[in-house]
C-alpha cells in the first residue's frame, strides 16, 4: 500500500514531463494530418478548429488529380531504390575489407571515408551542378543517385564495418579450414547473420534519399523532380496550398515511418555503437 | 629478407567505393576550389574565366557574408545547445522504467527521420500569421493581444526557425545519450545510494562524467550537421525577411540558386574551413580510440 502510493507519487511528474515532450514532438504531425483532412472553407475560416468538423479527402484527391503527385512519388521511389542498391553493394564490399583485412593504407582510406561526412553539402552542390551540367546528366535521375552516394556510401561503410566487427571471425575461419573459400565462407556464414543489418542500413539510405532536398531542387526539373521539391512547389505566387501541401506531407512520411519502425532497433544499435563505445 | 606478398583483395574490394569517392567527392572538391578563382556566373556565360582572388576580395567586402557568419554562429550555439539540454532531459526520462516505454521511445524519434522540407513546411504552417495554430493558441491563453506574423518579422523570424531546428535535433541527442546511459553499470548508482548521494549528485558525479565521450562526439557531429542545414530554413523563410535568417549555408544555396557559382563556391570553401576545426576534433576522437 505504502509502496503503491510512493510509486504513483514518483511517476506522476515523470508522466507529466513525458506528456509535455510528446505533445511538443508530435503536435506538428497531428496538425499536418488534421489540416489535410479539412475542407478549404474550414481551413481558411475565421474560427480555427482543432479537429475537422467534417472529414474530407478533397485535398488528397486534388493532389493526385490536378497536381499529379504520383509522378514525383515515382521519381523519388526510383532514385531512393537505386541509390540504396548501389550504396549497399559498394559499401558492403568496402566494409568487409576494412573489418577482415589488415593492410597498408587501411587507416588513411578509412579516414577518407570518415572525413567525407564532414563536407558541407553546399561545398559539393556547386561543383557537382557545374560538372553534371557539362557532361549532360543534369535533370536526370542519375544526377541525384550519384550525388546521394556522396553521403550514403561513407555512412554505410561506417555502419556496416561496425556490424561486421561485432561478428566473430572464428566461424569464418573454421569454415575456411574445412576447405571453404573466403567467398563461400562469407556467403554461407556471414551474410545470413548480416541480413537484418543490411536491411537497417538499406532503410536508412532509402530514407535519407527519399527526404533529400538541397541536391534535388538544383538537379531536377519538372519531369524528374522528387517529392520534397514537389512539396515546396506547392508554395506558389498565389500563396500556399496548405490543404494539398499537408496531404502531400502525410503521404511522404508514411513510408518513412513504416521503414523506420522496422529498421529502428538495428539502426540505433549501429549508430550509437560508434559514439558510445570507448 | 623476402619481400612480403601484398594481398590484392582488400584493395579490390574497396576500389568501387574509392572510385565513386574520387568521382563524386574528390574531383568536385578540387573543382570547387577552381571555381572559386573564377568569375563563374551562368547568367553571364560569356564572362566565365579566371579572375584570381576577386571572389575572395568581394566576399570580405560583403556585409551580408559577415552577417551570415554571425547568424550561423547563433544558429549553432542556440540550436545545438538546446538540442543537447532537451535531448538529455528526454533521454533521462526514457531511461526510467514505465508502461509503454518501447513505443514512446520509437515515436519520439520520428522528427529525426522526417524530411527537412516537411519539417520546415509544417512549422511554417504552425507559425502562419493568419491561420497559424500558434497564434490561436497564444490568443486563447491571453499571451498576446493580436496575431503575430512570426516568420515575416525581422525580430521573431530567427528565434522561430531556431525553435524548429531544436525540435528536429532533440531525438538524435536523446538517442545517443540514452544508449550511453544504458552502458553505465548499475552498481555505480547502488554504491552512490549506499553513500547517501542524492539525485543531483548522482547526475553530476556519475551520469555526466560517464557520458562525457558520448556527449562530446554527438555534439561535434550535431554542430557540423546543424551548420550545414539548409532545407529547414529555406523552406520556412528562404533566408528572409531581409536576410534575418540567412546562415552561411543558406547564403551559399541562395547564390547557387541564382547561378552565381563562383561566389557560392568561394563562400562554401570558407564554410568548410570554419568547420574544419570541429571535424578535426571529431576525427581525433574516433581514431584516438581505434589506437587503444
Amino acid at each position: 500500500m505504502k509502496k503503491g502510493k510512493y510509486r504513483l507519487f514518483q511517476l506522476l511528474p515523470l508522466y507529466t514531463l513525458l506528456l509535455a515532450y510528446l505533445i511538443f514532438l508530435l503536435f506538428p504531425f497531428y496538425w499536418t494530418l488534421v489540416t489535410s483532412l479539412k475542407s478549404e472553407k474550414e481551413l481558411y475560416g475565421s474560427v480555427l478548429t482543432y479537429w475537422p468538423k467534417t472529414i474530407t479527402f478533397e485535398s488528397y484527391k486534388k493532389l493526385f488529380v490536378s497536381f499529379n503527385f504520383l509522378k514525383p512519388m515515382m521519381n523519388s521511389f526510383l532514385v531512393a531504390l537505386m541509390t540504396t542498391i548501389i550504396s549497399l553493394t559498394v559499401s558492403l564490399l568496402a566494409a568487409y575489407a576494412f573489418s577482415r583485412y589488415r593492410f597498408k593504407g587501411r587507416k588513411v582510406l578509412m579516414a577518407i571515408f570518415l572525413t567525407n561526412n564532414m563536407f558541407p553539402t553546399v561545398l559539393l552542390l556547386i561543383p557537382l551542378y557545374a560538372i553534371m551540367r557539362n557532361i549532360g546528366i543534369l535533370y536526370t535521375p542519375l544526377a541525384l543517385m550519384l550525388s546521394y552516394t556522396t553521403f550514403t556510401i561513407p555512412f554505410s561503410i561506417w555502419l556496416l564495418s561496425g556490424y561486421l566487427r561485432d561478428l566473430p571471425e572464428s566461424l569464418e575461419e573454421a569454415a575456411m579450414i574445412d576447405g571453404a573459400t573466403r567467398a563461400q565462407a562469407f556467403l554461407k556464414i556471414v551474410f545470413p547473420v548480416l541480413v537484418p543489418c543490411l536491411v537497417a542500413t538499406g532503410a536508412y539510405i532509402f530514407m535519407t534519399s527519399w527526404n533529400e532536398y538541397v541536391f534535388a531542387v538544383m538537379f531536377t526539373n519538372e519531369a524528374s523532380r522528387t517529392i520534397p521539391v514537389a512539396l515546396k512547389n506547392l508554395i506558389g505566387q498565389l500563396g500556399v496550398e496548405w490543404g494539398m501541401l499537408t496531404a502531400g506531407g502525410v503521404i511522404t512520411i508514411i513510408p518513412v515511418c513504416i521503414m523506420f519502425f522496422f529498421a529502428q532497433k538495428r539502426l540505433t544499435e549501429g549508430l550509437t555503437a560508434g559514439a558510445v563505445k570507448g | 629478407m623476402p619481400r612480403q606478398k601484398i594481398n590484392p583483395w582488400p584493395y579490390l574490394l574497396i576500389s568501387p567505393a574509392l572510385i565513386t569517392f574520387f568521382t563524386v567527392v574528390f574531383i568536385p572538391v578540387l573543382n570547387a576550389i577552381l571555381i572559386s578563382f573564377q568569375r563563374y556566373d551562368l547568367r553571364r556565360p560569356k564572362a566565365i574565366g579566371f579572375v584570381g582572388l576577386e571572389n575572395y576580395i568581394n566576399i570580405f567586402q560583403d556585409p551580408l557574408f559577415f552577417q551570415s557568419i554571425w547568424k550561423t554562429f547563433l544558429w549553432v550555439i542556440f540550436g545545438v545547445g538546446f538540442q543537447f539540454i532537451l535531448g538529455f532531459g528526454l533521454a533521462l526520462l526514457l531511461h526510467k522504467k514505465f508502461f509503454g516505454r518501447g513505443i514512446i521511445r520509437s515515436v519520439s524519434l520520428i522528427p529525426w527521420v522526417t524530411p527537412g522540407v516537411l519539417i520546415g513546411l509544417m512549422w511554417r504552417w504552425i507559425y502562419d500569421g493568419n491561420y497559424g495554430v500558434l497564434n490561436d493558441f497564444f490568443l486563447k491563453l491571453n499571451l498576446i493581444n493580436e496575431k503575430i506574423p512570426f516568420l515575416a518579422q525581422q525580430k521573431s523570424a530567427f528565434p522561430s526557425v531556431i525553435v524548429t531546428i531544436i525540435w528536429q535535433g532533440i531525438p538524435f541527442f536523446a538517442l545517443m545519450i540514452l544508449a550511453g546511459l544504458q552502458g553505465i553499470p548499475g552498481e555505480l548508482y547502488d554504491a552512490a545510494d549506499v553513500d547517501g548521494a542524492d539525485g543531483l549528485q548522482k547526475l553530476f558525479k556519475i551520469t555526466i562524467p560517464m557520458l562525457k565521450n558520448t556527449i562530446y562526439v554527438t555534439t561535434l557531429l550535431r554542430i557540423i550537421w546543424v551548420a550545414n542545414s539548409v532545407d529547414v530554413i529555406f523552406n520556412m523563410t528562404e533566408g528572409g525577411p531581409a536576410y534575418a535568417t540567412q546562415t552561411l549555408s543558406v547564403y551559399v544555396f541562395n547564390k547557387g540558386n541564382t547561378l552565381n557559382l563562383g561566389y557560392a563556391s568561394t563562400m562554401s570553401i570558407i564554410l568548410t574551413l570554419l568547420l574544419l576545426l570541429v571535424a578535426i576534433l571529431y576525427l581525433k576522437n574516433i581514431f584516438g580510440r581505434e589506437e587503444e
